[in-house]
């Protein structure tokens, strides 16, 4: 070390430093895909360093989520199964997240879905085994979104009305309707008094690639269900609802600027009720697409947390519709996957660190880091 | 169904919401907010009867929940704070992981059975007083003893204390404070790491003293959402916190046990005979929440109060004025 005389200059041994500065041109069109990617990566190798830690096998661990739900084209039709709800409910959050409200009770309007299309049959409304099998899937499908839309009004309307914070109240709503649902489940339609009702007719289950195996023999055992055409047919109508509808626009304008928006004579009140609404129906046909297509029957424990994973693939998708399709697959075969993998707990944790490591990398779309050489400017 | 039995059941409870909103009350008043209370409540739950379990010594678990709950507060801080991204996103973010990693860190912790718990005890003379003697002061948990002293601590410490003048003035007008020469950011970290120890706290108080146990998500079960929610309803105030985590806590008691008598004020109880109708008393606490929030909500636009002007709000140091 050389000691330095107060008069002399002092001399800089590092003549770079890192500087952070905010970005003032827009980025290339790849940067934030890029940049999620390098956030999964991230959260992937944590996720390692943490399964490690707490006494499990990282590799074999991933190995087998892929193996498990990518291997063959029977597993991969499962991880569809799985997809399918999720893009409802990615898409219920996208839109109520693009106006930056935060429905975060789609887990509740896909529990109140599935119990508005159960109703139809077992209350009964229609029979499951005289009606005409397009009306009737039509009837619990309309009767699955009203009931998913009712429960999103509801936090809707006292958001509107009485300026109550939507984030707790949908929360709220997810435990009345898991309450609710248990009651129908228990104490009216249980078969023999387990925690299910009947079996629903095979002509109220929706149709499923394996129906078809007669005519497409390589379709044998495949289980996706048609409840993947409503979720593609939902996800390019929300799409086309956010950017080429002048709701889609308003919802954008609410987003960005509320200010603006209520300036330029848009009802924010009016569009927090019916974004609700349509977010919650959205997530109620995730509900009746997993009754008719997946389980057949009203039971307890229908959801494995879609209404949350919803939340971190609406997020990871940049609330686009369309690649919300694409982002629900992946997380299908993690949820799918994940069963199987000892800690249990071990798919959860995987979603939160990536959501955690997904919003810590939004910071990069605003600020660069920069190397400068010291004395320049 | 002894009114002094669910009241003073009532006040145990009540003390883990307690400790939760007044964590959330202090993060909030900083101005960030922080929706990650369940999930730290469940870090806090695990790792303190995990603790409990490995070493013996519940008071080790107290110590570890605080500690390690904290830690992960941090997480949201810097994320909110200096990566500046949407509070509400990082807030869930951190509720997923902490549900995550506690259930990681707590597997097969369900099946360790009985540990030594945090002691109960009356206090002398107190609980001679006739009936808020026996509520308030017999036969209750540590935890509950110190929820009495540290909600009006809280409170004289905010409104009082010049620290607390820093705190609001943090919250209310961050560019202010900083021309005063306060480090916003330094503060910010702080509560944030206050809300988090206490809400570690709240989850030890769970898993040592009020419900002892790991139930994996159960062990919660929405105390963390609620705790919130009353955050709002207090008006980030910590004496209305007290009042509403009590009332709560009641409300948690009277549940389990309205189903127990045949009768109630003369009339068939329902719930003692179609026991299915429980369902519907699972749902009031949720329910509550809600009515809670539509009270607190209407006042605050009654009074034209609010929350802090900054909650929510990233400070940006020299590039703009709240």
């Amino acid at each position: 070390m050389i000691e330095e005389t107060p008069s002399s200059q002092p001399q800089r041994r590092f003549t770079f430093a890192i500087r952070v500065e905010p970005r003032l041109t827009e980025t290339a069109s790849w940067y934030p895909a890029l940049l999620s990617f390098m956030a999964i990566v991230v959260a992937l190798l944590l996720g390692a360093v943490i399964i490690a830690a707490a006494g499990g096998d990282p590799i074999s661990s991933y190995r087998h989520i892929a193996k498990a739900s990518f291997g063959s084209l029977g597993v991969f039709s499962d991880t569809m199964v799985k997809a399918i709800p999720l893009m409802l409910t990615g898409l219920a959050c996208s839109v109520a997240f693009r106006m930056r409200l935060w429905n975060i009770g789609a887990e509740g309007q896909f529990y109140l879905g599935a119990f508005g299309a159960s109703a139809v049959i077992l209350l009964p409304i229609l029979s499951d085994k005289d009606t005409p099998r397009w009306i009737l899937i039509l009837v619990m499908l309309v009767a699955g979104m009203l009931m998913g839309a009712l429960w999103g009004f509801i936090p809707g309307y006292l958001k509107a009305k009485f300026n109550v914070n939507e984030i707790i109240s949908s929360l709220m709503m997810n435990y009345i309707a898991i309450a609710w649902n248990n009651y129908w489940i228990f104490a009216v339609w249980t078969e023999g008094g387990f925690q299910m009702s009947r079996m629903f007719d095979k002509n109220a289950w929706l149709p499923r690639l394996t129906d078809f195996s007669k005519t497409v023999p390589a379709f044998r055992g495949l289980t996706t269900h048609f409840g993947l055409v409503f979720a593609l047919v939902a996800a390019v109508i929300v799409w086309f609802i956010l950017y080429r509808s002048r709701w889609g626009y308003e919802i954008r304008l609410i987003g960005d600027n509320p200010k603006a928006a209520e300036y330029a004579g848009i009802s924010i009140t009016r569009n927090v009720v019916l974004v609700m609404m349509l977010s919650g129906a959205l997530a109620g046909l995730a509900g009746m697409s997993e009754i008719t297509g997946v389980v057949h029957r009203f039971q307890e424990r229908i959801s494995s947390g879609y209404g949350f994973t919803g939340i971190i693939i609406a997020w990871l998708a940049k609330l686009n519709p369309l690649v919300v399709v694409v982002v629900s697959i992946l997380f299908g075969a993690l949820l799918l996957a994940g069963r199987e993998i000892q800690p249990s707990g071990i798919p959860k944790l995987i979603q939160g660190i990536i959501l955690v490591c997904l919003i810590a990398s939004d910071f990069f779309l605003r600020y660069q880091i920069r190397i400068v050489r010291q004395g320049e400017d | 169904m002894d009114p002094v039995i669910i009241l003073q059941a009532g006040v145990a409870s009540g003390t883990v919401l307690l400790f939760a909103t007044l964590g959330e009350i202090f993060a909030e008043r900083s101005g960030v907010l922080n929706l990650g209370l369940e999930g730290m409540m469940l870090i806090g739950a695990m790792s303190a009867f995990k603790t409990a379990v490995v070493t013996g010594n519940p008071w080790w678990g107290i110590v570890v929940a605080v500690v390690f709950t904290g830690l992960i507060s941090q997480i949201h801080a810097a994320i909110a704070i200096h990566l500046q991204a949407d509070q509400v996103v990082s807030g869930l973010a951190l509720t997923f992981l902490g549900t995550g990693l506690s259930l990681v860190l707590g597997e097969g912790l369900s099946k360790a059975g009985t540990i030594s718990l945090l002691p109960s005890f009356s206090i002398p003379l107190l609980s001679q007083i006739p009936i808020l003697g026996r509520i308030f002061f017999s036969n209750q948990s540590i935890m509950v003893y110190l929820g009495y002293v540290l909600f009006p601590l809280c409170w004289y410490y905010i409104n009082y204390t010049r620290p607390g003048l820093h705190l609001r003035a943090v919250g209310e007008f961050p560019a202010a404070a900083d021309a005063l020469g306060i480090n916003v950011y330094r503060l910010r970290y702080l509560y944030v790491l206050v809300g988090g120890m206490l809400a570690g706290l709240a989850g030890a108080t769970i898993s040592l003293a009020i419900s002892p146990g790991w139930f994996s998500e159960m062990t919660t079960s929405g105390q963390g959402w609620i705790a919130i929610g009353l955050v709002i309803f207090s008006q980030w105030d910590p004496m209305r916190a007290a009042a509403g985590s009590y009332i709560f806590g009641a409300l948690r008691r009277l549940i389990l046990d309205i189903q127990g008598p045949l009768t109630i004020f003369g009339y068939r109880n329902p719930f003692y005979y179609n026991p299915y109708y429980g369902f519907f008393l699972q749902m009031l606490p949720y329910a509550f929440t809600i009515v809670v929030l539509v009270i607190g909500s209407r006042e605050a636009i009654r009074k034209r109060m609010g929350s802090p002007a900054a909650l929510g709000l990233p400070f940006i140091r020299g590039q703009r004025g709240l």
